[in-house]
């Protein structure tokens, strides 16, 4: 499996650190209710199919990288930059 | 027996090996198979489970049958396909699964045993009593029916692993996957063509027929000739492709030096990862058998396996061959062995129809219905409609048909179609993304069409990648039809075997469909049915289709087993290539390492780092000892020890204050410039995940350091705060771990040893507890930091790593001048421990701030990565286990870690359980054992008594449960 890294084109999977679900980045102000903070900690779903994740390119350039693949098929449909997709969600 | 004039082997060069201890000759370009069938060894093996007489049955990869060890010792290599192993002068190989020796075996008992070891025999037979499942069945069943042996010693072999990337992949070197390379290459793209043969070729190699009016053997070598001049191509003779994965990657088994006597330092194998763009798959076909009564007795084949041994090889399997087809790609055994002037007994063509009038006798309409003779093929019988004739032969050559190499095409889930005019399953284009198929595997089997389908695929694959196509040049070649009748078994009596590697008959498959086994993957694990090293290659079509009979369903319906990597067997050592001791486990070293081990110190790991556990001095026997020494020396004089694996980040920016407020509980932003402050960080669900000083060098410079452990997550988890939650951050990080040496120099004399060193006042006045900044250390621009992991008045003082060893050794040299000296990590910890400072065996990730008693530093003012949870309701309160200390009361031989605490008169059993110990030493300091420990409301229970009781190593001790901090309470010491 390789991804492309923005910053470093593509590279082995080898290289990346996979942490899980990009809703990581959509972290709750500290006065979000217990449900809002026990979904953004805890429930995640498992889809068969599309999904997005965070990947760190650990052995490489150090970037956080949101990851469109699909579960089914294993293809990778998008790599970006965790702190562009933050700044455009922002 | 050798056939004169024949053959692709290199007469003029003599090869001599032994097989079973006895010398056997051959010549350069034999395989053990060839070399064994022309000196008219047929008995090569014994069977997995009836130890059955066995010989030579394929050519190539898939064979069943001529399973052998090879080398011996450590080198000795078990389950070697003697039809693949190239020999070599002094090869040594040996048959396996026999006892005593392969022509007298024992084991064959198992044989006149059959009727009770039919298929799910285990399951049936061996239910009761349990306890003799472990001590007396499986001990029996693993002596009497198995494979070879591993030798049981380290294996020494060298093994690779490499990458390669291309633009074609063309996999098999046959006559499809050699025009499809040469097509490719023509093209300009990058090829790399890949087979798993010792010569490229493919059936070329093994047919006597022409292409472009030359032997198709010299085609293909011309071919060869001219791949191997392009720059753009790689060729890769002994490499099987073993299984296709995402994204166009291929694992790939290169036998490197199998074959050779002296591998002159190269690896024995190499391990692939090739990436290409396109793939076109040319793997062929494999010749299948047909079921009928002792069809396993040696000296019966694949009759396409007896053309390769006499038209690359030069060998006759037989004297009066047999040849049994359904099919009329059989005849051409015949005609070759004919024209090699082998004689042919009779061909037993199933058909009616079959063709006659080639020279030899056909007998149409026949089928066989059993063999004679143990060891060696000495007739078979064949039954036609005027009934049953016995015909004396040494050799039956078989033809079922083919069935496409399809299994590559399948490893990503995909499923093969049935294809009722080749009577077997073919490949479905896109199963694989970016590969295609040609030639044999894809269900076409003339040479004309083969070498059509490998150019026009390629022509296809290069015109995607946005080369030219190029003008299509196809040689003249043979374009025969296959004409086949199916025939899978021959019905009858008595046992007539689908799978030879793995001993199943046709029996065990209609005894699966009767006992209701009747899904294919049901019936595989039931009967062991493709289960064997060879996956069923040559046996799985054929027990599909008796189960398909057996349950009245046709083929397509009843479907294909699953189709995974590995397509031949891997070593293991190959796969985990260079990831064996040092690659498994890279070590990390500091910049002193070398100077502690020369002073004696033992090693330990700190992950990959190591660090010195302790110095032994002259007569110090125990560990103990020089620990006990090394921490007065801290408390006394002044100690020096090696800190360097420490992480450390460096950050900076305008918002590095900002940064650090967010990931740590307490607060950053307001540290002066020249100041350190100890930082608590925890996980977003609130339990603690670090712990470690961060100075702040500059208004937007601050260096934290982290646990050596934490390292990395610590490094990943700032990175991740950065630039998954707080991209807006004007701020930058990077570890700086291996750029800096640092030492800790601990001890009353410590500002002593320094004033001496750095160029600077350090003072207490111009240098406090806490405080930090730039230093010159002998002309060099280092940094201290004045803080404390042992209580006592303490700096560290780093440089750039490349001074590292230096400095200590000056450091070292000094402190034993001033009645102090080196202390290891045992010290280090004893001196912690007696300061109640924590570590990961407090800090273990499931304790709060709370827990070790810092929940006043999760700061009420601001918001922090893990604030919010860590305020859920159970991460504090009464319940909950809190740090604490332990001193034994009265007469304890010693404290133990991991140990449970219970209240003194209760039992000790897990429902009374009130905590644990994480860390103990002996201290020198105050003469007794310490311990650190988590009990439940343990801050309000100071002075009360546990028993520590440690049922691994059977320790109990009482103990008084006090604060943490056992020593100097007040810190007058470290701030002095």
């Amino acid at each position: 499996m390789r991804l492309t890294c923005p910053h470093c084109g593509e590279r082995d999977r080898r290289e990346f650190y996979y942490q899980g679900d990009a809703v990581a980045l959509n972290r709750p102000g500290p006065d979000a209710s217990d449900v809002v903070w026990d979904d953004y900690l805890h429930n995640r779903d498992n889809p068969a199919g599309m999904t997005r994740d965070l990947w760190y390119h650990e052995g490489g350039c150090g970037a956080w990288i949101v990851v469109t693949r699909n579960t089914l098929t294993h293809e990778v449909l998008a790599t970006e930059l965790a702190s562009d997709v933050k700044e455009v969600s922002a | 027996m050798r056939v004169a004039g024949k053959g692709q082997v290199d007469r003029g060069k003599r090869v001599n090996f032994t097989f079973d201890g006895h010398r056997v000759q051959g010549f350069a370009g034999d395989t053990v198979a060839s070399a064994l069938l022309a000196n008219d060894i047929k008995l090569v093996a014994r069977s997995f489970k009836y130890h059955r007489p066995r010989g030579v049955i394929g050519a190539g990869s898939e064979e069943a049958n001529a399973l052998v060890t090879v080398g011996r010792g450590a080198h000795q290599e078990p389950n070697v396909r003697a039809t693949v192993q190239e020999i070599y002068d002094g090869l040594e190989v040996r048959s396996q699964n026999r006892w005593p020796s392969l022509n007298v075996d024992l084991l064959a008992i198992n044989d006149l045993a059959a009727p009770f070891l039919g298929a799910g025999f285990y399951y049936k037979t061996f239910m009761w009593p349990k306890a003799f499942w472990e001590r007396v069945y499986e001990p029996i069943i693993r002596r009497s029916a198995g494979l070879g042996a591993l030798s049981g010693a380290h294996n020494e072999d060298l093994y690779e692993k490499a990458f390669a990337r291309c633009d074609v992949l063309v996999i098999g070197a046959g006559p499809a996957g050699l025009m499809a390379a040469l097509t490719a290459a023509r093209a300009g793209a990058e090829v790399l063509l890949a087979d798993e043969d010792s010569v490229f070729g493919g059936r070329l190699n093994s047919e006597r027929e022409e292409i472009d009016g030359i032997a198709a053997a010299e085609w293909a070598a011309d071919v060869v000739d001219e791949l191997a001049a392009l720059p753009n191509v790689r060729l890769m003779l002994r490499t099987t492709v073993t299984g296709a994965y995402d994204q166009g990657t291929f694992g790939a088994l290169e036998r490197v030096s199998h074959h050779l006597s002296d591998a002159a330092g190269r690896p024995l194998e190499c391990f692939w990862r090739i990436v290409a763009k396109r793939t076109i798959l040319c793997a062929g076909a494999i010749e299948r058998p047909i079921a009928f009564r002792n069809n396993d007795r040696p000296g019966i084949m694949s009759a396409a396996a007896v053309r390769t041994y006499v038209t690359r090889y030069g060998v006759a399997p037989g004297r009066a061959v047999t040849v049994f087809t359904n099919n009329d790609d059989g005849h051409r055994t015949a005609r070759d062995l004919k024209a090699a002037g082998v004689h042919v007994t009779a061909v037993l063509d199933s058909r009616k129809d079959g063709p006659v009038g080639q020279g030899y006798p056909v007998i149409r309409g026949a089928e066989v219905c059993d063999a004679g003779g143990r060891k060696a093929l000495e007739s078979v019988t064949y039954r036609t409609v005027s009934g049953e004739e016995k015909l004396g032969t040494d050799c039956l050559a078989v033809s079922g048909g083919w069935n496409p190499s399809v299994h590559l095409t399948c490893h990503m889930n995909g499923r093969p179609e049935w294809r009722e005019d080749i009577q077997s399953f073919g490949p479905v284009e896109g199963m694989v993304p970016g590969l295609t198929t040609a030639g044999a595997c894809n269900g076409t089997f003339s040479t004309l069409g083969a070498l059509l389908e490998g150019a026009s695929k390629a022509r296809e694959a290069v015109e995607v990648l946005g080369f030219e196509r190029g003008a299509m040049d196809l040689p003249t070649a043979e374009d025969a039809p296959y004409n086949l009748t199916p025939l899978w078994a021959v019905a009858g009596n008595g046992r007539a075997w689908l799978d030879f590697q793995n001993d199943v008959t046709v029996k065990d498959v209609k005894q699966a469909a009767k006992e209701n086994f009747r899904s294919v993957e049901h019936m595989k694990r039931y009967t062991t049915q493709g289960m064997a090293p060879d996956q069923g290659k040559i046996s799985s079509m054929g027990a599909l289709a008796v189960l398909a009979d057996a349950t009245g369903r046709g083929i397509p319906e009843t479907g294909t087993t699953t189709f995974r990597p590995p397509f031949v067997p891997v070593s293991i050592a190959a796969l985990g290539a260079g990831a064996q001791g040092i690659g498994f486990a890279p070590e990390r070293f500091t910049t002193s390492h070398a100077v502690s081990v020369s002073d004696g110190a033992p090693m330990i790991e700190a992950g990959l780092w190591y660090r010195p556990s302790y110095y032994p001095k002259a007569g110090e026997t125990k560990w103990r000892q020089s620990c006990d020494r090394e921490v007065q020396l801290v408390r006394n004089a002044v100690g020096v020890c090696d800190v360097s694996t420490l992480g450390k980040i460096d950050i900076q920016g305008p918002d590095a204050g900002a940064l650090l407020d967010f990931v740590y509980t307490n607060t950053f932003s307001t540290l002066k410039a020249g100041k350190v402050r100890y930082g608590l960080m925890l996980r977003e669900d609130g339990t603690v995940m670090d712990d470690g000083t961060c100075a702040r060098l500059g208004k937007d410079h601050f260096v934290m350091t982290t646990t050596t452990a934490a390292a990395g997550p610590v490094m990943r988890h700032l990175e991740y705060v950065y630039q998954c939650l707080r991209p807006e951050l004007d701020v930058s990080m990077v570890s700086v771990t291996e750029q800096w040496a640092q030492f800790a120099v601990a001890g009353p004399k410590s500002r002593e040893l320094l004033a001496g060193i750095v160029g600077e006042e350090i003072d207490n006045e111009s240098f406090p507890f806490m405080g930090c900044g730039e230093v010159t250390v002998g002309g060099v621009r280092g940094r201290l930091f004045r803080i404390s992991f042992s209580g006592e008045l303490a700096y560290e003082i780093a440089v750039p790593a490349r001074y590292g060893e230096s400095l200590y050794q000056v450091l070292v040299q000094k402190a034993e001048a001033l009645g102090g000296g080196a202390y290891g990590m045992e010290a280090l910890n004893v001196l912690r421990i007696e300061k109640g400072f924590i570590t990961h065996s407090e800090i273990h990730g499931r304790t709060t701030a709370f827990d070790i008693g810092m929940e006043r530093m999760v700061s009420a003012k601001k918001d922090c990565i893990g604030k919010t949870m860590s305020e859920r309701p159970g991460l504090s309160g009464a319940e909950r286990e809190q740090l604490v200390g332990l001193k034994p009361v009265g007469a304890v031989k010693q404290l133990t870690a991991g140990a449970h605490l219970f209240e003194p008169d209760a039992e000790p059993v897990r429902e009374n359980e009130q905590g644990y110990t994480t860390s103990v030493g002996f201290s020198p300091t105050t003469e007794c054992f310490l311990g650190l420990a988590f009990l439940r409301n343990g801050r309000a229970r100071h002075g009360q008594q546990v028993v520590m009781v440690d049922h691994l190593r059977g320790v109990t001790a009482r103990c008084e449960v006090c604060d943490p901090v056992f020593f100097d309470p007040e810190g007058g010491r470290m701030r002095g």
